[in-house]
């Protein structure tokens, strides 16, 4: 408290900046034609900066509710007409976003280094690619498949059951056991997850093996068409482009969703009770908390989210194979929460938002100027992502261990009890 | 009798920690544990509270067995504790520690808690209401939005105790609550255990080392030495017990003049 009432309010800078930046953005539409493909980059970190400025500064809850949706819902998807390439950027970081949420349950709530967490995405984006494609032809009689895209939004649920399933599974005997000893067993499930996806072809092709699956994009059937097919045709925007902007709507709602119901679990009885867990086990146990229990839900309730992120990957990205889910996946997902902040929700979006666009913006701007300046091919960077992901881990833990949003702990709400709430009395 | 211990031991390898100690606490009386450094106080503590099991013997709590509960499953039943060195949980407030501590007794479910139910609403309400009379208590009300971790040692303490009150014991095993502390702090901390047997009507059991606090407010003494049981009794009994005076004494003194430096030579 005290900390907060020291800061200036800066909720007009943030206004000013927001619609700024939505002004530039109007007027680069208008100028579409005119306009290199290398201004927009700036105009999307003007953006980004904003978004953290609204999580960072001592801003109102109206100039946030403005940036977030001043930027969120009418800037990026403005920025996707000039150029799709950042509205998938702005897809894929969501996803991401959603999935280190669930990460972020799991090492920064509880305090539980999951090194396979990737095991889970593949569950749920293989249980959509096998349906929602014609793989599932393959095994089941009657050429059933694929399935109406729509029916993703059945298979979001079935893959958060599914995942936490599998999750409680492969966490009951993983999780009496301490530390380190989790994070390499978690390590060893994740690979075994990818080596199944690799390998389940024959004798019975479940899953094509290291061909991957594909969904053949259809306008017809894809999700969401229902809405996209009729607006694109009043928009004259093409069904494509219509149909991403529909994506990242819909991503975004997710990522909203999977706020709301992390920071609600945090605000609980089994929130606070993965914290104690994380910062001292003995004292944990001895308040009440049984550990293997508290454990097996933070556990479950990672892997639901990267199930059913899983599922909405495989329809959006409509191809995957089991490169996509191995070990540096994991570690990718981790520097993530890392990046971000343990245990900080909006920290942990930020780092989703940092890593992938490093991964899809910077790095491959960098290798298309070394290819431009002739320079040989090992210094492309795109080649050494897993070693941007360790020196991001290394170096967080010694310059800023707590994260670039570190995680703050709620003051009390002690005051609206005495007015009120008190006399109504409780039992 | 509230708990009722019969010949438990504890056998860490080759050392008897805990040797077929019999200990009894009748309900809302305020016991002392005392006896000289690894005497085997906190580990005769860890066996109640089900963090080691015992190698043999009985445990009974309110006429029923603790052997083979888990800690959470004996603070479930009604045994709360403090520890020696203070494990509070540092990253949260004073409040959320307390808060913590209600843990057992809360009603929320995971979807109750996604819903934002009227179960969580009420939960969470009387959590807080209670947590604020426990800090109230033990006057840490003005710090609950401080963090754990950045209070100072006697209050750090304090909070422990408040902590272990929310879980809503019936018995409360103090691991020796005003270590560290100065004398100001240890008398309010004599007046805070007073009343929670006289106002709160909890059993307490302490292990201390300062005499002073022990001869005032015990009921009964129980002492140990090497794990063994040498004397039990009213606090003016035990201190004029010849046993419990070599125990403390005769090794202080030895300690004290031919021990030193065969002890720093041990050590070296
Ligand atoms: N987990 C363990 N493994 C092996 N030995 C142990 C363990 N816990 C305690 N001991 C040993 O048991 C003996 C009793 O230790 P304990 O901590 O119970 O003593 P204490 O009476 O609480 O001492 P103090 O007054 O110093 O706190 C000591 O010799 C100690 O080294
Ligand atoms: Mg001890």
């Amino acid at each position: 408290m005290k900390h907060t009432a020291s800061l200036p309010d800066r909720s007009m800078l943030l206004i000013a900046s927001t619609i700024i930046s939505g002004i530039i953005a109007y007027v680069m539409i208008l100028q579409k034609n005119n306009i290199e493909s290398y201004f927009v980059t700036p105009v999307v970190m003007f953006f980004c900066f904003n978004l953290y400025f609204a999580s960072a500064w001592n801003v109102s809850r109206v100039a946030k509710i403005v940036a977030f949706v001043g930027v969120l819902f009418i800037g990026i998807p403005m920025i996707g007409f000039t150029n799709s390439l950042y509205l998938q950027v702005a897809v894929t970081i969501c996803i991401f976003a959603a999935m280190s949420l669930g990460l972020n349950v799991v090492v920064g709530f509880a305090g539980l280094l999951d090194l396979g967490y990737a095991a889970f995405f593949a569950v749920g984006a293989y249980l959509w690619a096998i349906f929602g494609g014609t793989q599932a032809n393959e095994f089941i009689a009657g050429n059933l498949f694929p399935l109406n895209g729509n029916l993703v939004f059945i298979f979001i649920p079935i893959a958060l059951f599914v995942a936490a399933g599998v999750g409680a599974l492969l966490g009951l005997p993983v999780l009496k056991v301490k530390g380190d000893y989790l994070a390499i067993i978690t390590l060893g499930l994740g690979e075994v997850i990818r080596v199944l996806a690799n390998n389940l072809n024959k004798p019975i092709n479940i899953t094509n093996g290291s061909q991957g699956v594909r969904i053949a994009p259809n306008p017809e059937t894809s999700p969401l068409a229902f809405i996209t097919v009729p607006l694109s045709e009043a928009t004259g925007i093409p069904f494509f482009q219509m149909q991403l902007t529909m994506y990242y709507v819909l991503v975004l709602l997710v990522v909203l969703a999977v706020v709301i119901f992390t920071s609600r679990l945090d605000n609980s009885r089994i929130g606070r009770a993965w914290v104690a867990m994380r910062e001292d086990e003995v004292a944990a146990q001895a308040m009440g908390i049984p550990l293997v229990r508290t454990k097996l839900i933070a556990f479950a309730t990672g892997a639901s989210f990267a199930g059913a992120m899983g599922v909405l990957y495989a329809a959006v990205i409509g191809f995957i194979n089991p490169n996509d889910f191995n070990f540096e996946r994991s570690t990718q997902i981790l520097a993530m929460v890392v990046l971000g902040g343990l245990g900080s929700i909006p920290g942990v979006i930020f780092g989703a938002a940092i890593v992938v666009s490093l991964n899809q913006l910077v790095l491959v701007e960098i290798s298309r100027v070394i290819g431009l300046l002739n320079l040989p091919p090992r210094f492309d960077p795109t080649q050494y992502q897993q070693l941007i992901y360790g020196v991001i881990l290394i170096s967080m833990m010694i310059v800023r261990p707590k994260g670039l949003i570190p995680a703050k702990r709620n003051p009390a709400k002690l005051e609206n009890l005495e007015h009120g709430e008190l006399a109504k009395g409780v039992k | 009798m509230l708990l009722n211990v019969e010949k438990a031991r504890k056998v860490f390898g080759g050392l008897v920690a805990v040797n077929d100690v019999t200990f009894q606490v009748p309900e809302k009386t305020i016991i002392s544990v005392i006896g000289p450094n690894g005497a085997g106080k906190t580990t005769f503590f860890n066996m109640i509270t089900g963090i080691y099991q015992p190698t043999s013997g009985v445990i009974n709590f309110d006429g029923k067995s603790l052997i083979g509960l888990r800690p959470d499953e004996v603070t479930t039943k009604g045994i709360a504790r403090t520890f020696q060195n203070i494990r509070l949980f540092g990253a949260m407030t004073t409040l959320e520690n307390v808060l913590v501590g209600r843990h057992s007794r809360a009603k929320t479910s995971y979807l109750d808690a996604i819903l934002h139910n009227s179960t969580y609403k009420a939960d969470e309400r009387a959590g807080l209401l209670r947590a604020k009379e426990l800090l109230e208590f033990v006057g840490l009300l003005d710090k609950r939005d401080e963090l754990a971790a950045n209070l100072p040692y006697g209050e750090q303490r304090r909070l422990e105790i408040a902590r272990a009150l929310a879980t809503n014991p019936k018995l409360i095993l103090l691991d020796e609550p005003t270590a560290g502390m100065n004398p100001q702090e240890t008398e309010a901390t004599k007046h805070l255990i007073r009343r929670l047997r006289d106002d709160q009507g909890i059993t307490v059991v302490l292990i201390e080392h300062d005499m002073r606090v022990v001869m005032t407010i015990s009921d009964n003494v129980t002492v140990l030495d090497y794990g063994t049981k040498i004397a039990e009794g009213l606090p003016h009994e035990v201190r004029n017990n010849p046993q419990v005076i070599e125990a403390y004494l005769g090794r202080g003194a030895a300690a004290g003049e031919f021990g030193k430096t065969a002890e720093g030579g041990e050590a070296a």
